[in-house]
């Protein structure tokens, strides 16, 4: 387990938890009791059923035959778009709750960009009947519309963020300064791999059943476990960590992060951390984030909601810096003509987040032999607007 | 010894700080406003250098911290405004801010600088203590640069005495656990609190900051500790009229009132 955390909370030189001293007890005690709880049995059953009965996994894989005619390799998609809510997010939504209840937490706090995590988190609490208030950035809410009037009729409270670029990571800003004046009854629910240790950790076990199911899926389907590459996109990283997980081990396994370069790396709209950020402190961890040569951090651009994040989960920033996987990124054209793509040939519209990952397809060579898996994070219904105004139906 | 801990050998009651963030209102008044707190009567000072993601501060300090970057204001800037401090301002200073701005700039140079300008002590909100004491503790001590830790209501007694013990100037009490600008409620939890920490006996004074906006707060955080830190309500007064500046004696007055 080379690529793993330490005791610290570290992986190489990223991770930690950079947070004032009011969250201190509530992060002390999720580091003492996660993996207790999360480990014992009657949790691993009651999370397990769940996912089975409620989420509905596990997720297909699913030989994409014509995808893969066009690129010249077997393309199998890992389909957490068909989860219940639309995406992997409700794996770890479900974990995170489950936890929160034994940990005698009475209201659930969360952010979200797009609204996936969001929903997802609304839908957990409904479902065990825990209050619920989610922070999503003013200018999300309007983009995002239809994801703020479904975690509503969930019965969760939206509360707009209205400081800095009010986006997501205003978002995270006031879920952390609601946790700061509410530590003792309230659970955060972080979505992706980023935040103060244990969170990345955390988050990336729940999503690590993508990577579990894909594994056995492969060998039954194929004879073989290992892939030859493994694709997922990257705004904080947590359907990528999912993806990644089972896999980090086994360095025969080509792993691909793909970020959202919006309008082009170069444009000075873009979300590509892993180019234009550096080493710093964001949101509770030391990892890569865009920000100016004075240290502020920088409003990144896509037009997925879901990757323009300015900075990356600490795993991945180790990952990167020690070339375990290789980052690379999408403008915005690139991953809207792959969702065209994708729809067309497989009759599956993506969500544009998931679009970055299949648009790499067309920057890689391929032996006709290989097999490729990509996660297929979300499907596209939020997206249907994007999609309609930029082709024109 | 530096200023802060000749200022508590002389005085330990009563002691008055006042917060405020660079390059707010007016980009270029940092050190004007130093002075006229100190000739007003304050012991001592924080200056806030500003970050886009000020997670422990409430709505005041979260504004005042954007405006002073949309003016222009950055560590490099900060730095050459202090450049004239120690000839206007004899109290002690310290800065405070986020831990990223300060680790983009390099430790080790901020540390440099500030003990070269005449700063006496840091506060990071967000530099935990475990990175603290294996990065930095000997860069901070090297240049004489005190670190200040937070302590609030939450945090364990075994933490409070290894606090204290890697502290070497004051340590900060939370009025509450909540962000800044969040009144202190004058409860008896506050009584509790105060005295609980007080029996403690710590070998640093006790300052509370958060949440004290006027006297009565004032005296009551002093009634158990050496003093008090107001941030907040000096921004918001700051904020309020373009002639601050001759307000500012009468702000502090009050304050002792």
């Amino acid at each position: 387990m080379k690529y793993s955390v330490n005791e610290q909370g570290y992986y190489g030189d990223f991770g930690g938890a950079y947070i004032p001293e009011m969250l201190y007890p509530n992060i002390e005690e999720l580091r003492q009791q996660y993996e207790i709880i999360t480990n014992d049995p009657a949790y691993r059953v009651e999370f397990d059923a769940l996912l089975k009965d409620y989420v509905g996994r596990p997720s297909p894989l699913y030989l994409a035959k014509r995808l893969s005619a066009k690129y010249g390799a077997n393309i199998y998609l890992k389909r957490e778009d068909l989860n219940h809510t639309g995406s992997h997010k409700i794996n770890n939504a479900i974990g995170q709750i489950l936890l929160a209840e034994r940990l005698g937490k009475k209201r659930i706090i969360a952010e979200t960009g797009a609204g996936q995590h969001g929903v997802a988190t609304a839908t957990v609490c409904a479902l065990r009947g825990i209050e619920c208030v989610v922070y999503m950035g003013e200018i999300d809410m309007e983009r995002q519309a239809p994801n703020v009037a479904r975690m509503k009729m969930l019965g969760a409270t939206v509360v707009p963020a209205t400081s800095g670029s009010k986006t997501l990571k205003d978002a995270t800003n006031e879920a952390m300064r609601d946790w700061i004046n509410n530590p003792v009854d309230t659970h955060y629910i972080i979505g992706s791999v980023v935040g103060p240790y244990p969170y990345p950790e955390m988050v990336a076990r729940f999503q690590s059943i993508i990577s579990f199911e894909t594994k056995k899926q492969l060998l039954e389907q194929t004879g073989k476990e290992l892939p030859d590459y493994a694709l997922a996109c990257v705004g904080g990283g947590s359907n990528a960590m999912g993806m990644f997980y089972h896999f980090l081990d086994d360095e025969s396994v080509k792993l691909i992060a793909v970020e959202a370069a919006g309008l082009g790396v170069d444009s000075g709209h873009s979300a590509a951390t892993s180019v234009l950020g550096r080493e710093g402190v964001l949101h509770g961890s030391r990892t890569i984030l865009m920000q100016t040569d004075d240290g502020q951090v920088v409003e990144p651009y896509s037009i997925s909601a879901g990757l323009d994040y300015p900075g990356i989960g600490p795993q991945h920033a180790h990952l990167h810096k020690v070339k375990r996987a290789k980052y690379v990124s999408i403008t915005d054209d690139e991953a809207l003509n792959a969702g065209l793509l994708l729809s067309q040939l497989e009759g599956i519209i993506p969500a544009i987040e998931s679009a970055h990952a299949f648009a790499y397809l067309e920057k890689m060579t391929f032996k006709p032999t290989d097999n490729v898996v990509i996660c297929l994070s979300g499907r596209g219904d939020k997206d249907l607007d994007t999609y309609i105004k930029h082709f024109g139906y | 010894m530096n200023r802060l801990n000749k200022l508590f050998n002389t005085k330990n009651k009563n002691l008055l700080s006042v917060y405020f963030t660079a390059g707010y209102p007016d980009l270029n008044n940092t050190v004007a406003v130093a002075e006229a707190l100190e000739q007003a009567g304050a012991d001592f000072l924080e200056i806030g250098f500003p970050y886009s993601d000020p997670v422990a501060d409430g709505p005041t300090i979260q504004h005042s911290s954007q405006a002073a970057l949309e003016a222009g204001m950055t560590l490099n800037m900060l730095f050459e405004q202090l450049g004239e401090l120690r000839q206007r301002v004899t109290i002690p200073i310290i800065l405070m801010g986020y831990a990223n701005p300060m680790v983009q700039y390099g430790v080790e140079r901020f540390c440099q600088k500030a003990a070269e300008v005449g700063v006496d002590g840091v506060i990071v909100p967000d530099l935990p203590m475990y990175e603290y004491e294996m990065l930095y503790q000997d860069v901070f001590a090297k240049h004489g640069i005190s670190n200040i830790f937070l302590v609030t209501p939450q945090t364990s007694e075994e933490r409070i005495r290894k606090i204290d013990g890697l502290s070497n100037s004051f340590v900060y009490l939370l009025s509450s656990a909540s962000i800044t600008g969040t009144a202190l409620q004058l409860n008896d939890q506050v009584d509790t609190y105060f005295s609980r920490i007080k029996a403690m006996a710590l070998k640093n004074p006790t300052i509370v900051g958060f949440g004290i906006a006027d006297s009565l707060a004032f005296k009551k955080a002093c009634e158990y500790n050496n003093g008090a830190i107001v941030g907040s309500a000096f921004v918001k007064f700051l904020g309020s009229t373009p002639d601050y500046m001759n307000g500012i004696e009468d702000f502090v007055k009050q304050l002792r009132a």
